[in-house]
């Protein structure tokens, strides 16, 4: 059983990712910052349960998750999308291919990768519907593990694979989209 | 992806494998045998290994467009609301 007392020094550095990840969640900064220390708080209340030895940071993720599902999720008016259009696999790298050798000593895909600005990155993740979105941001940008997100998201391991097959392929989709909407990818269909 | 040539078979079958297995290769979600085969198909085919460099590429830029800075305004109220919940006022309307 975990003390109180040392709450504040085991927890308050996972502040960062978990800022970042609700930023993506809610879309503004405002209810990042709410979502953020309502996470904090519930954590600190239930803090006596947390097994001291297992994994905090995935500990804090459920609660934030949760939070944001139960919270945030029932301000919107619409349903929750659950189809997203697929596409197959390699979709960005098969499509960015035209470019390869383009600067001598470079690769293709750091050339392309460098198209991207952290802004593209954000709104495509955003663009996702929400039950991808977690999935890819859990997995692609804080690294937890299948099992650890199946923990988080209460849901199965195969189901936490489909979600983030279907959503990272979806993400790619959306990153060539923005690439050519500015005219720096060429239009490459098939 | 591989060249046509007499291997041509085995090397469609471990390029599809691989690029099946691509992303629980870099999840790192296979079991160590599963992992050596496509490891081993990787050293020999140049298509597959530049694939794999573009996805975990890509995913490094995902992750680091996603790192936002915590406003210094957060960590404060953070640390007030958990201060406040450690001593709470003395007239015992805090939440236990």
């Amino acid at each position: 059983m975990a003390d109180q007392a040392t709450f504040s020094d085991s927890a308050m550095g996972f502040m960062p990712s978990l800022y970042s990840a609700a930023l993506r969640m809610t879309h503004n900064p405002a209810d990042a910052e709410d979502l953020v220390q309502e996470t904090y708080l519930k954590a600190y209340r239930a803090y006596g349960s947390f097994q001291e030895g297992t994994n905090l940071k995935a500990w804090l993720y459920k609660i934030l998750t949760n939070t944001f599902i139960n919270a945030y999720r029932s301000k919107k008016r619409r349903p929750e999308q659950t189809e997203i259009e697929d596409v197959e696999d390699l979709y960005l790298y098969r499509r960015l291919g035209g470019l390869e050798g383009a600067t001598a000593g470079r690769s293709a895909e750091d050339e392309v990768l460098d198209l991207f600005t952290e802004g593209d990155i954000k709104d495509a993740i955003e663009a996702l519907p929400e039950q991808f979105r977690l999935a890819v941001l859990l997995a692609d940008v804080e690294g937890f593990s299948y099992k650890e997100i199946a923990n988080i998201l209460d849901i199965p391991i195969g189901t936490v694979m489909s979600r983030l097959h279907r959503g990272r392929r979806a993400l790619q989709k959306t990153l060539y989209e923005f690439g050519r909407i500015r005219g720096l990818v060429g239009d490459r269909d098939g | 992806m591989a060249d046509v040539d007499e291997t041509v078979e085995d090397d469609t079958a471990g390029c599809r494998e691989a690029v099946e297995r691509l992303y629980f290769f870099l999840d790192g979600e296979l079991t160590v045998e599963r992992r050596a085969v496509i490891q081993h198909h990787l050293e020999a085919c140049s298509d597959c290994i530049e694939a794999y460099e573009f996805e975990a590429e890509l995913r490094l830029a995902i992750s680091r467009g996603c790192r936002e800075p915590v406003p210094e305004s957060l960590r404060a109220r953070v640390a007030q609301a958990l201060a406040s919940e450690s001593f709470p006022p003395a007239d015992g309307h805090h939440r236990a």
